[in-house]
């Protein structure tokens, strides 16, 4: 039984009933974050050089390869999640604020797919 | 649903200027920040996979004064969004949230950001003069 008002309900006040598997997806890929941006970060400045070669082939390298896709993975879902509770508290009028989240939703998909597909190509090309 | 018209609560503006609001703002400045970084990111995995010539087309672009310029100011959204980040799941955990220690983390996080920018791109510049 709910304790509601007709009218409370019908105007949507309460609890949304969700959330809670936004906030905790926000923080456990914030937790995954961690290593992995600081692993790509020192593997930057450890390689030894940033030209098409050097680059390629150490992307090449299968781990290199897993770690840059569970990278990008992550990256894209964190910032999925952040950009969306921007939008949400700085966007006032209803229309433009779901026309931006939608946007937002499917650049972050095709950020998503371009990224992962990139590395895999890149990871399967012949040896140059 | 139907707007409805609620009171607004006291403005920004009859706020004194605080360490912990600014901070807070700043994190979510430098997540925006990130996430057109999360694009460059992209940009330059699809630059690698398209070919020599795209890539070097691409290097061309963050080889200039406006593109390092960029290059800096992603290295430092990070390294901020990173420490700021961690204060913040200290504080998820129920770490750190008296009044004192929440402002001398705040002092922390800003220091440690500024650092960990100057150590990689002092890294960084060294190689490349190597």
């Amino acid at each position: 039984m709910s304790l509601k008002s007709p009218l409370g309900r019908v105007l949507g006040l309460g609890s949304a009933r969700a959330g809670t598997e936004h906030w905790l997806g926000q923080r456990l890929s914030a937790v995954a974050l961690v290593p992995l941006t600081l692993w790509f970060a020192l593997a930057l400045l450890a390689l030894p050089a940033l030209d098409f070669y050097a680059v390629s082939a150490w992307i090449a390298a299968p781990l290199h390869a897993v770690l840059l896709v569970l990278l990008v993975a992550t990256l894209v879902y964190h910032s999925s999640l952040g950009t969306q509770v921007v939008a949400e508290d700085y966007i006032h009028a209803p229309g433009l604020r779901a026309v931006v989240l939608v946007l937002l939703r499917l650049l972050h998909i095709v950020l998503g797919v371009a990224g992962i597909l990139a590395v895999l190509l890149v990871a399967t090309r012949a040896p140059l | 649903m139907s707007p409805v018209s609620r009171p607004l609560s006291p403005h920004l503006q009859v706020y004194r200027w605080q360490i912990s609001s600014t901070l807070s703002i700043l994190h979510r400045l430098t997540g925006v920040g990130l996430s057109l970084g999360a694009v460059a990111l992209v940009g330059w995995l699809l630059a690698l996979a398209a070919g020599q010539a795209a890539y070097a087309q691409f290097s061309w672009v963050f080889a200039g004064l406006p593109g390092q310029v960029f290059l800096i100011g992603w290295t430092l959204c990070f390294c901020y969004h990173l420490c700021n980040g961690l204060r913040h799941l200290a504080w998820d955990a129920g770490y750190g949230f008296d009044k004192k220690a929440a402002r001398n983390s705040g002092i922390v996080v800003v220091a440690a950001a500024s650092l960990l920018t100057a150590a990689f791109w002092f890294v960084a510049l060294s190689r490349v003069a190597a």
